[in-house]
């Protein structure tokens, strides 16, 4: 049996994916954790690998229609380096892992492994991100709240892979990132929060909340942040009640190793009070 | 899988499993045993080598993916004037006890001076988060590069 494919662009690597049932991997950080052995022994792993990291066509960051454009394939030492990546982002990936790990791991590899505690994906569904998916067909677009369907599991066909990511340029008065986890570094979340606000004549133009960790997927409600929209600062304030009851509904944590539902509840619903009652403000 | 790749400046080729742990090719078909394996899942980085420049976990790293690329581990590395340098500084600092995390804790800073060859102290304690050590408790790692990047200003060279 073949045990892994290496092809040398991506044409051959969506050819190589049509015609076999193989796993891609591009930094392994956690594909290789995952099926790790005994020390010595090689990680085994149902299906052959396909190694895509190397595709050029995966890699770079640039602006393009108006749009940032970030390949799969970017590592997260990569995008921390460059001076397009918005600080948001930058902010989230220089809290995870470590500085050897984030020179292998890949952003597409933190959206397809699609875990609840993906520290880049509350900021990517805040930021709008849309996916670019490619296959032999030709490329598909999709907004990342529609691809990640729960944990470990993505809208990713078989054929496909993930090529790249857009955002588009936004420009935001103020952001609220937090991340609490055990350590500064090398430690999984516990609960993020990142909360993006306009703020025009003391009302809210435009707010977007996201909350990591504490559901099958990142939590954010464009309901919720459309009825926020419509009130000034201090509306806000006498609203918190309501905002907190209506979020307080989709966060469904889990008790794991790493917390308990009842912390990540409180705690993410204090995050979303510290910024509208006091960051806003 | 045929796999060819420069590894501390010589061309090589191995035939092996593509799944296969780089830290397993460095120790077992080169015994390059300065590459230590710790905790096996990239939290330690007692087996950080150099891949094209760039301090990773070699645990953590398939063979199919090194293909073309360049490898550096301590044995090559301990030949350059920059290593030299380092030694002195870790020496006069205590830097080294048991020596287990300090290949890896190497391997990290040279990849930090290759993208900044003048960190501050925030950013060294920051390039060496991925590497764990039981014995120092850190500071002394942490003043021996300091050390290092001063030795090198001193001398007017560039680090």
């Amino acid at each position: 049996m073949v045990k892994a494919f290496r092809p040398v662009n991506l044409d051959e690597a969506l050819n190589i994916r049509k015609e076999n049932r193989v796993i891609p991997i591009a930094g392994g950080t956690d594909l290789m954790v995952q099926k790790r052995r005994w020390a010595g022994l090689t990680p085994s792993f149902e299906y052959p690998l396909l190694f895509i990291g190397h595709i050029e066509e995966l890699r770079g960051i640039r602006i393009q229609d108006d749009r940032l454009r970030i390949g799969s394939a970017s590592s997260f030492n990569e995008l921390l380096e460059n001076t397009l990546t918005p600080s948001v982002l930058k902010d989230a990936i220089s809290g995870m892992a470590s500085y050897p790990i984030r020179n292998m791991a890949t952003i597409g590899g933190n959206i397809c492994n699609a875990s609840p505690a993906g520290d880049t994906l509350p900021v990517l569904y805040s930021l709008d991100a849309v996916l670019i998916l490619s296959s032999l067909k030709g490329e598909r677009r999709i907004p990342i709240e529609e691809f990640i369907k729960g944990p470990g599991i993505t809208n990713l066909k078989d054929d496909e892979i993930l090529k790249g990511i857009e955002i588009p340029q936004y420009d935001f008065d103020l952001y609220f990132y937090k991340k609490v986890g055990i350590g500064k570094v090398t430690s999984l979340s516990k609960i993020s929060f990142l909360g993006l606000a306009n703020i025009t004549d003391d009302r809210i133009k435009d707010i977007k909340v996201s909350f990591g960790a504490v559901a099958p997927s990142v939590v954010r409600s464009r309901e919720i942040e459309s009825r926020i929209k419509e009130l000034d600062r201090e509306e806000i304030v006498k609203e918190f009640n309501n905002i907190k009851e209506m979020y307080s509904e989709l966060i469904a944590p889990i008790d794991d190793a790493r917390s308990t539902a009842h912390y990540r509840k409180v705690i993410s619903l204090r995050l979303l009070e510290a910024f509208l009652t006091k960051e806003v403000q | 899988m045929r796999i060819e790749f420069t590894l501390n400046s010589e061309s090589v080729s191995i035939d092996t499993e593509p799944q296969r742990r780089l830290l397993d090719i460095l120790r077992e078909d080169f015994r390059l045993i300065s590459v230590k394996e710790g905790c096996g899942e990239g939290e330690c980085g007692a087996c950080i080598i150099l891949l094209d420049g760039k301090a990773v976990n070699s645990c953590l790293i398939p063979a199919g993916r090194i293909k073309g690329s360049e490898v550096i581990t301590l044995e090559g590395y301990r030949e350059t004037e920059r290593f030299r340098i380092l030694m002195e500084s870790f020496e006069d600092a205590g830097a080294v006890q048991c020596g287990f995390c300090t290949p890896g804790i190497i391997m990290t800073v040279e990849s930090l001076l290759r993208e900044n060859s003048n960190p501050t102290e925030e950013e060294i304690k920051k390039a060496l988060s991925g590497n764990l050590c039981r014995c120092t408790g850190y500071s002394m790692i942490v003043d021996g590069v300091v050390r290092a990047v001063k030795k090198v200003k001193n001398d007017g060279k560039s680090i």
